[in-house]
């Protein structure tokens, strides 16, 4: 007997059950299908090409309306259902009632949007069905800027679409990298890279605070007050269920409305299919799950056993030119190990994840042509344990080649730089190579190259190596550590040369063979991009040693030591007292004077940091730092204020260099003196910069030491004025932090690139003023005292959770 | 197993550790990646480092005192024959659970 059939939606579920039963016993059923959108099934997957115009709708409608009537179902399109009535089996549409035996609730999902302020006015869309994409279709058409509010699959395509169409996009993710639901860092880096290079700006880490416009969209306004102009405004920041009707009717609904295996809801005739069921504590919103459960319900209905399985699934960007792949659980979990291939000359990153002897996950950028296999493999559980080595290279690995290690500096463009020092590409020397320079000797005599501050050394050897394969025998550098094949000289001059701006990036192009550095390589990648791209680039905290990240010193029990600041050796009362205080408030066992001229208070709590900090800060006290590889102290003796013999005011230049230079980042510590006269009470001549103040001016050292290694200055300049001193003090640091390998002092600097070249370098006028103004930027962002941000950040600072009175309970 | 929800994974940066006060003294939460977390004791077998210090990277920990890295998926540290105790945790709806079965070992007990 032919039963009625309702379906509420019209979707590719749906879509899929009406085949699979039409195809198995079209008599059994007699169909009605209501869809609220005025048309039937087309194939949503599809909408992103329809937004670039790469296809037309007609190219994806899946059933028109002869396959309807082919199929004898009744078609109510544009008509709403209103609700359902469980008792007396009826549905309510808009036009009228209709009865059923079985009904099934398909009304798949609805995009989530962000309680904003503005979010209702016009020029604000959504991206989820053929309506939004004509609309945002026309708003392209007049150009202009668009705002794209999420990166995960959806947004990114809208985005990709509406550049397509010549519009101004930008992308707000409120995550810290694309589509970090489904990628890695890396290969969310990639991706980022390749839609800049068509055009879209990607803000990450951006909150959405309001849409701003008068009578419809005109910006949107972001956390931190940031305002970015758009004539048209897309929220794809997710969807949910739609579970209105299934709720008025009664049905258990959870997130989605809950269903068996076999899409029965709780009510025994109602069904429910797709993106608004609920199963196992799961929702489904890609497309492979969802035609699995249409023909699970499909064969429930005509009573032939049948159980929906969850099943991992993979996915990929419908996005031109941005190839990738992830599939499985590549995110969390212990006992799991990574393997990891880059090929920066390709832009190629693979990462795939294993558990025991299975692989449990893939991610993969820029060359997915193995996606599938990795997905069989994962789906089969099978064991992998004998091709682990290999497993990397894809199912053709026998030919698989291994990865080279110059393959960073053979993907140098032909005019990347390089010898700084002497504006020498990369081409200039490949040519003097080919020419009969085969060695470094000869191609420093031929090029100029590598033959002034040395630090492009490994550089060019590989250009020699590359070039000559294996006629060149190449000298053995020590790489950074093993997470590499680069010296730290290397390193420097790639950030430069190929602008790399985030860690990300570093991990990419160079070759990284970790995910993301260790305790050895990553601090020093940290200060290399933050010195060499201030405002691009921000210190990571994350990539600091405890003492930099606590801006406190660790102590061997586990407590900190904190020295504020005293500019210059200076203080007063007020500030001693308030030392003082703080020593008896937070039960200080130790206080110290240093050979810097300050006070340290030895054995406070970490918890109390953020407290003890706050009240110093009352008292107009800032960190001393203390504890960075960054400016420590400027020690003076009191000149000629009080002194018979002093012949220049060496505390206040003391103090003036202290207030230019505190809070910058270095390679290691610096520490400088200025004493009044030669007899250097203040000890300038062991000193990183020491300034020794005589009758015609300063004597002006650099590269002192009195540590493991004692050593006196060495003379870079004698100026006459006050001022000239700090210029080429200044000058001298900046210099120092644009080419020093990382946790070298100065001293140890100095000897490899020698003081000749130093001075050549710093009695170039311009170039001083250079340094100067680079400098300065610097400190635009960093001259500031960490204490005080990080006091009223005191909840970091504390255990997270205190278990101990659950156990008591 | 009886999971303790001890707060949002958003209050540990990417990359870094918080630490969780428990009757068996402190552990601490390393956060590796974005939806990532394991559990360890807080102390290094070595000098008794606070580990939550320590520069997280890859699954791993490098101890702040003395450098000592150790496997957060094993607790096995690299290069010697020390290893620190881990503990099951999970994270769900960006809430970071962790098995109080464990942790709680009451004095009634």
């Amino acid at each position: 007997m032919t039963q009625k059939l309702v379906i509420i939606g019209a979707g590719m579920a749906s879509g899929r059950v009406i085949e699979t039963l039409v195809d198995a016993d079209p008599a059994a059923f007699e169909i009605t299908l209501f869809n609220a959108e005025p048309r039937g099934n087309y194939n949503r997957i599809m909408l992103s090409p329809v937004l670039s115009g790469e296809k037309q709708y007609a190219e994806i409608v899946t059933h028109d309306d002869a396959w309807y009537a082919a199929n004898n179902v009744t078609c109510r399109f544009g008509e709403p259902v209103i609700g359902i009535d469980p008792d007396s089996k009826v549905v309510q549409g808009k036009n009228g009632p209709v009865a059923y035996d079985k009904l099934i609730v398909a009304t798949g999902s609805a995009p989530f949007i962000i309680p904003v302020p503005g979010k209702d006015l016009p020029g604000v869309i959504t991206y989820r069905d053929l309506d939004d994409t004509n609309a945002m279709i026309e708003a392209s058409a007049k150009g202009g800027k668009a705002v794209v509010i999420g990166g995960g699959l959806l947004g990114l395509e809208a985005a990709a679409g509406l550049a397509e169409r010549g519009m101004d996009v930008t992308v707000v993710h409120l995550m810290g990298h694309l589509m970090e639901r489904q990628l890695d860092e890396a290969a969310g880096y990639l991706l980022r890279r390749d839609l800049e290079k068509r055009g879209i700006t990607i803000r990450t880490q951006a909150s959405t605070k309001a849409i701003l416009g008068d009578g419809k969209a005109e910006a949107v306004l972001l956390e931190g007050d940031e305002t970015l102009p758009a004539d048209l405004v897309v929220m794809a920041v997710g969807i949910r269920p739609e579970v209105r009707l299934a709720q008025e009717a009664g049905l258990d609904v959870a997130r989605g409305i809950a269903v068996t295996a076999q899409m029965q809801t709780s009510n025994p005739d109602i069904f429910a299919v797709g993106e608004c069921i609920e199963f196992d504590g799961q929702l489904f919103g890609l497309v492979a799950p969802l035609y699995d459960q249409a023909k699970v319900l499909a064969h429930t209905l005509l009573e032939s056993p049948d159980a929906f399985v969850v099943r991992d699934v993979a996915t990929k960007l419908k996005v031109t030119g941005c190839d990738l792949f992830s599939a499985g659980d590549f995110a969390e979990g212990a006992e799991r190990e990574d393997i990891v291939f880059r090929d920066p000359s390709r832009g190629v990153y693979k990462r795939l994840v294993i558990e025991g002897d299975k692989l449990v996950g893939a991610v993969m950028y820029g060359d997915t042509a193995d996606g599938n296999w990795f997905f069989q493999l994962i789906k089969d559980e099978t064991d992998i344990e004998d091709m682990r080595e290999t497993l990397i290279f894809g199912p053709a690995f026998q030919g698989g080649s291994p990865s080279d290690p110059l393959s960073a500096v053979a993907a140098l463009p032909p005019e990347a730089e390089i010898c700084g020092c002497n504006g020498i590409c990369k081409s200039t020397i490949v040519e003097a190579i080919q020419n009969g320079a085969e060695d470094l000797g000869a191609v420093k005599a031929t090029t100029k190259a590598s033959a002034s501050c040395g630090t492009c050394t490994g550089l060019v050897e590989q250009l020699l190596q590359v070039t000559l394969g294996d006629d060149f025998q190449m000298p053995t550098a020590q790489p950074i550590c093993g997470c590499c094949d680069l010296t730290h000289e290397d390193l420097r001059r790639l950030i430069k040369s190929q602008e790399l701006k985030s860690q990300e990036a570093v991990w990419q192009e160079l070759g990284w063979k970790s995910r993301n550095g260790c305790h050895v390589c990553r601090p020093a990648v940290n200060f290399y991009l933050l010195a060499d791209w201030p405002l691009e680039y921000r210190d990571d905290p994350q990539s600091r040693f405890v003492n930099e990240r606590k801006h406190a010193n660790i102590q061997k029990d586990g407590t900190f030591s904190v020295v504020p600041r005293m500019w210059g050796g200076i203080t007063n009362a007020a500030e001693l007292r308030a030392i003082a205080d703080a020593a008896d408030k937070y039960n200080v066992p130790t206080v110290k004077v240093t050979g810097g001229q300050r006070i340290d208070l030895l054995g406070v709590k970490g918890e109390d940091l953020p407290y003890i900090w706050s009240d110093l800060n009352k008292a107009g006290l800032v960190s001393g730092h203390a504890y960075s590889k960054g400016l420590r102290t400027v020690k003076t003796c009191v000149g000629t204020d009080h002194c018979r013999f002093g012949t220049q005011d060496s505390t206040g230049l003391g103090i003036k260099l202290e207030q230019i230079l505190w809070g910058s980042w270095t390679p290691h510590k610096v520490k400088l003196a200025v004493s009044g006269c030669p007899r250097n009470c203040a000890e300038a001549t062991c000193k990183d910069v020491g300034i020794i103040c005589v009758d015609s001016g300063f004597q002006v050292g650099v590269a002192g030491a009195a540590g493991m290694d004692v050593k006196e200055t060495e003379r870079l300049i004698d100026v006459p004025t006050e001022a000239e001193a700090i210029e080429w003090t200044v000058a001298f640091i900046q210099l120092y932090r644009e080419n020093a390998k990382y946790l070298d002092r100065p001293y140890k600097w100095v000897a490899k690139v020698g003081l000749e070249w130093v001075k050549d370098v710093l009695s170039d006028a311009q170039e001083r003023e250079r340094l100067v103004a680079a400098f300065e930027l610097s400190q635009s962002i960093y001259r500031k005292d960490p204490w005080a941000e990080h006091a009223a950040t005191a909840k970091a600072f504390q255990p997270m959770a205190d278990l101990t009175l659950e156990a008591a309970e | 197993m009886s999971w303790i929800d001890v707060g949002s994974i958003e209050e540990i940066p990417l990359r870094g550790a918080r630490k969780v006060k428990t009757a068996l003294g402190c552990v601490a939460l390393f956060r590796t990646a974005d939806a990532e977390v394991f559990a360890a004791t807080d102390r290094c077998p070595h000098k008794g480092g606070p580990l939550s210090e320590g520069i997280v990277h890859g699954q791993s920990v490098t101890c702040p005192l003395h450098n000592w890295i150790f496997d957060l998926n094993t607790g096995q540290a690299q290069g010697e024959t020390a290893t620190i105790a881990t503990f099951p945790v999970r994270v769900e709806a960006g809430r970071i659970l962790i098995d109080g079965s464990q942790l709680t070992a009451r004095s009634a007990a």
